[in-house]
């Protein structure tokens, strides 16, 4: 069972107790929004470092080349 | 800068749970500090840390706004996320899929929590695997409400529960 824990800053009291259907869901909606964050994220990278890579080819430079222009 | 820093409250956990809560923050302080050692039940394996998904008073309403720069070594990246119903940090935590035994930890610091503007926060942390690759994140967040802030609750964003052994701690600070 998926257990929340509350802890009463003022009392010092701890209390441990099931999640709400509400809570459920607001998590759930976390974890799908979480997992779409990270993909846009991931194919992103993949797309600058494919893009960087043509580009690298393209002017016919290596990566570290391209650092000493740049510099 | 702070002169004090004063824990308030913390929590090691004894079993999994889902959500973290402090509850009852009191209002003698300027401002919070959590400091977080955490590990999910995400089964993620390619290295990707855990996300610390905060809200306050608990509050779903979409007026939480954030900018995430992470980066691995290899790859860096800037995320921005805005009228969201939560505050995810990205990369401050690990899953369970990752070396056995690792914690991801990450520091939280929310000023002027009692004021009657919107509450930016901050975090960074680090994803610790023990393995080639590790990530490192910033957060700059945002909170658009107006009233004191008098608790917070903390639940992974891919997992679906805290593992055994995480610690939550929260510090109060003054300024005089």
């Amino acid at each position: 069972m998926t257990m929340a824990i509350e802890i009463n800053c003022t009392t010092g009291e701890t209390i441990e107790r099931p999640l709400t259907a509400e809570e459920i869901a607001a998590n759930e909606a976390a974890a799908v929004e979480q997992a779409t964050r990270t993909h846009e994220a991931e194919v992103k990278a993949a797309a600058d470092a494919e893009a960087k890579a043509a580009l690298l080819t393209k002017l016919g430079i290596t990566a570290d080349e391209a650092k000493l222009l740049l510099a | 800068m702070a002169n004090t820093y004063t824990l308030i409250s913390s929590n090691v956990l004894s079993a999994s749970a889902t959500s973290i809560t402090f509850s009852a923050i009191p209002s003698t302080y300027t401002d919070l500090v959590l400091r977080i050692s955490a590990r999910s039940d995400s089964t993620f394996s390619s290295g990707i840390p855990e996300s610390l998904v905060v809200t306050f008073n608990g509050s779903g309403a979409s007026n939480y706004s954030k900018t995430t720069l992470y980066g691995n070594g290899a790859n860096a990246l800037s995320v921005r996320d805005t009228a969201t119903a939560n505050a995810i940090l990205s990369f401050n935590a690990v899953g369970n899929g990752v070396t056995a035994n690792t914690f991801g930890n990450a520091e939280i610091y929310v000023p002027s929590y009692l004021s009657s503007t919107s509450k930016p926060f901050s975090s960074f942390g680090t994803g610790e695997n023990n393995a080639t690759t590790a990530y490192i994140a910033a957060n700059a967040a945002l909170w658009n409400n107006t009233v004191a802030i008098t608790s917070t609750t903390i639940i992974p964003g891919n997992g679906s529960n805290w593992l055994s052994s995480s610690s939550f701690y929260l510090y109060g600070i003054k300024n005089s």
